[in-house]
């Protein structure tokens, strides 16, 4: 059957209803376990041996042999796609994904994230600060 | 009143992407149209062979927005067979399901874009809601909305749980009540079916001659699709029925688009209820090749077409991705013939193009005498690419390739 204003009832029961759209800078939604938002390397687990660099697609991770067994970690935020791959290479863990997506940043030196060399043995609250 | 030749883009309000059409018209009729492409073009191809083949993937996955799956495991499946992995069957299982998830959002993003071309923008803000739920299934399950990243060499990167497939499958009634109400909408609102019906008119026989895919074609009453006909992933193992209608315009590309909706709700279905235990993956070796294959998969929006060429090393020797609007950006410039200038926008947008996935250079290099030069190989291309970028004030000639 042809007839026109066939949404009209949809609309209409729709007025007494509240708004979908999410609120978001106000309210923020719970991001799903396995997000890949921003990376953060733990030194103390790596070994140096550069597979998240191979893999990297953007060449965003730079790994630095600083001293015995101690390495630096280089990650440029503005160039890494959040693929994660680097995440699923690392056979030590030494790097995760966190739930962060709010990255957007004026200051382009800003997006440069070090992680300093850490001896290799397990130290809590390893995670230094970004410069 | 004699004939006018009207530019439409490469900015223009009605396309969200930058592409170039040329339309002579007779008052307010189309005598003529000229479909220009080669805005988006990003090299996508050269920059894959200098990549791994993991790297390329992730490239690939970034031809498109909407289809990122589609390229990621096109690609994916033909290096699979260059190196003669057999991928789990859950692994497959998975691929599907995603690939089949990634055709609802596109769908239904489609229908909200159509109906807004038409003016009616309640059907818009209605099915892009509803889109919202497959985009939060796909980021429950990927981790992302777009760009999932569900591939690995070898089969799927993330397994599914049980608790995710149970929110799955009530995601799937949802929708599923959802787009019955749409083909409800579809087949009373009188003026959609006005407005649609009669539009963008692709005869069965134009439609063969053009090669129009997907659904596109299936409108125009073209019975092919890749899943049934050129089975890959898990689709041997699935019942469903390829949508065909025989309207020709664009009404019957949105009957084609919802029913095929229904369909892949129902192949969702099946592939949560049949998933197979074991492993997701197998472990692929970095060095593929020599070989060379060629993969089809069915895109939303159709036959997406990728070629690799393998010479045993960690990097592909070529990498040639044919997506499927470029097989169906030809039959615009035929539906439009004879038709008004007031339907160039929905036309144009019921094929579902994506220009950033069909840009390539077509760009013939000229002599000083005017004639083309033929083919260049990729010593001179990189010489006359320094010579012109000088002219604009940029140096490359130290620049080192990858």
């Amino acid at each position: 059957m042809i007839k026109p204003g066939a949404m009209l009832r949809e609309v209409l029961r729709h007025m007494a209803k509240k708004p979908a759209t999410e609120q978001y800078p106000f309210v923020k939604k719970e991001k799903p376990p396995k997000f890949r938002g921003k990376l953060v390397f733990y030194a103390e687990k790596c070994i140096g041996c550069n597979m998240c660099v191979r893999d990297c697609p953007a060449n965003a991770i730079k790994i630095t042999k600083k001293g015995d067994k101690q390495f630096e970690c280089e990650i440029m935020m503005n160039r890494c796609i959040f693929c994660a791959q680097c995440v699923d290479s690392c056979p030590r863990k030494a790097l995760e994904a966190t739930k962060e997506f709010e990255l957007a940043q004026l200051d382009p030196k800003k997006f440069k994230v070090v992680y300093e060399a850490a001896a290799p043995k397990p130290v809590e609250n390893t995670e230094k600060k970004p410069e | 009143m004699g004939k006018v030749t009207i530019p439409i883009g490469p900015q223009h309000p009605a396309l969200k992407e930058p592409e170039s059409f040329a339309i002579t018209l007779d008052g307010e009729k189309i005598v003529h149209m000229n479909v220009n492409i080669g805005y988006n073009h990003r090299g996508i191809e050269k920059s894959c062979e200098g990549r791994t083949y993991t790297q390329a993937m992730y490239i690939l996955e970034r031809v498109c927005g909407i289809c990122s799956h589609t390229h990621a495991t096109c690609f994916i499946q033909g290096v699979e067979e260059i190196a003669g992995l057999e991928v789990p069957k859950r692994g497959l299982y998975i691929r599907t399901m995603i690939a089949e998830l990634e055709r609802m959002h596109s769908h239904l993003l489609w229908l909200g874009v159509a109906g807004h071309e038409v003016g009616f923008d309640t059907l818009l803000m209605y099915s892009w809601r509803d889109r919202e739920i497959v985009m939060d299934l796909l980021e429950l399950v990927s981790g992302n909305r777009v760009n999932y990243g569900m591939n690995v060499l070898g089969g799927a990167r993330r397994d599914i749980s049980p608790e995710q497939a149970k929110e799955i499958l009530k995601g799937m009634d949802l929708l599923e009540e959802r787009t019955k109400y749409y083909i409800q909408v579809a087949s009373e609102e009188v003026t959609l079916i006005k407005r649609l019906s009669k539009v963008g008119y692709l005869s069965h026989e134009d439609a063969l001659k053009l090669g129009t895919i997907g659904p596109t074609g299936r409108a125009s009453g073209v019975d092919t699709d890749t899943r049934r006909d050129d089975p890959y992933a898990a689709y041997p193992e699935l019942k469903f029925k390829v949508v065909t209608d025989n309207h020709n315009d664009v009404y019957g590309r949105v009957i084609v688009r919802l029913g095929e909706l229904i369909e892949s709700y129902n192949m969702v279905r099946q592939l949560v209820n049949n998933l197979p235990e074991g492993p997701i993956s197998v472990k692929a070796p970095r060095k593929i090749g020599p070989g060379e294959a060629v993969s089809r998969y069915e895109a939303p929006r159709g036959e997406d077409i990728h070629y690799i060429k393998a010479n045993g090393t960690e990097k592909p020797e070529r990498v040639k991705v044919r997506a499927p609007t470029l097989a169906n950006v030809q039959s615009v410039a035929k539906m439009l013939e004879n038709g008004y200038l007031a339907d160039v926008p929905i036309v144009i947008a019921a094929i579902d193009p994506c220009f950033s996935c069909t840009d390539r250079m077509i760009f013939s290099i000229k002599n000083p005498d005017g004639k083309a030069t033929g083919s260049m190989d990729w010593k001179a291309l990189r010489e006359y690419s320094i010579e012109w970028h000088k002219k604009q004030g940029v140096d490359f000639s130290k620049a080192k390739i990858r």
